[in-house]
């Protein structure tokens, strides 16, 4: 299980930085969906079983397909390749990386010279979480409905005649 | 799962979040922005995840759920905008859409 988290954390680190990279959207769609299906294994080493599935149902499987769409609709790779290419020069990369080396290194100092926690208990199930949802954060899942359907009109209305 | 320190979660959280930083300052494409800023929400998600298996509680998978709603309304949304940002300007770099024009 330790080495499942490991492995997985590897594979999500490289495919995350290896969307930077793309210059075709349909290859960075699919290093996405890979760093996605990674988190999820860490989930799942981690002892939450249901936010493993949920992260693979819906990110992976409804919200990158909803890129994937749009892909399809604009038909977006042969253009994207020219855009992006210019931006990939050493030159114009170096500054945002540096500043990203600084945070990444700042944020390990200070998380590693804190005292040692170590994860421990049993897996978190599906009916503890459900027994917190629809207990304590009631009142969230009604206003997480609400701005579902806040983002329903708002895509209805923002798509509707944007295409021809 | 008894063995992996809870720094090791937060650290891979805070990388995947940098990663997502860094690819939003590069990328000029709105399309790969919003992969990015998908990326960014995943890694938040991560951090609270982790934090919930420290203390053995149900409350980090909660929030958790209520970051996937919150990602899947912006979705809809940002790629709305995207289609409108296409029709408008027939291509999608948004240092095209640098005028506030009303």
């Amino acid at each position: 299980m330790i080495v499942a988290f490991y492995v997985a954390a590897g594979v999500a680190v490289l495919s995350t930085f290896l969307v930077i990279l793309q210059t075709n959207a349909i290859h960075a769609l699919l290093y996405t969906i890979l760093s996605l299906l990674s988190v999820a294994i860490v989930f799942f080493s981690l002892g939450a079983p249901l936010v493993a599935a949920l992260e693979v149902i819906v990110y992976a499987g409804a919200i990158m397909v909803l890129f994937v769409f749009v892909v399809m609709v604009l038909n977006l790779s042969p253009e994207t390749e020219g855009v992006d290419r210019a931006w990939l020069q050493p030159r114009t990369w170096t500054g945002p990386v540096i500043l990203t080396l600084i945070l990444i290194g700042e944020l390990v100092y200070i998380l590693m010279t804190r005292a040692g926690l170590t994860l421990e208990g049993a897996a978190i199930g599906p009916k503890q979480v459900s027994l917190a949802l629809y207990g304590p954060y009631l009142l969230g899942v009604e206003l997480a409905s609400i701005l579902l359907l806040a983002g329903l009109v708002g895509a209805y209305h923002l798509g509707r005649d944007a295409l021809d | 799962m008894a063995e992996i320190p809870t720094q090791y979660g937060i650290i891979l959280a805070a990388i995947l979040f940098s990663l997502g930083i860094a690819g939003i300052l590069i990328r000029r494409n709105i399309f790969f922005i919003l992969i990015f800023v998908e990326v960014m929400l995943n890694a938040a998600g991560l951090a609270f995840v982790v934090a919930a298996a420290r203390w053995g509680q149900a409350d980090g998978q909660v929030m958790f759920i209520f970051i996937l709603a919150t990602a899947a309304a912006e979705v809809a949304i940002g790629l709305g905008l995207l289609l409108r940002l296409h029709h408008l300007f027939k291509t999608l770099n948004v240092d095209q859409a640098s005028d506030l024009r009303g």
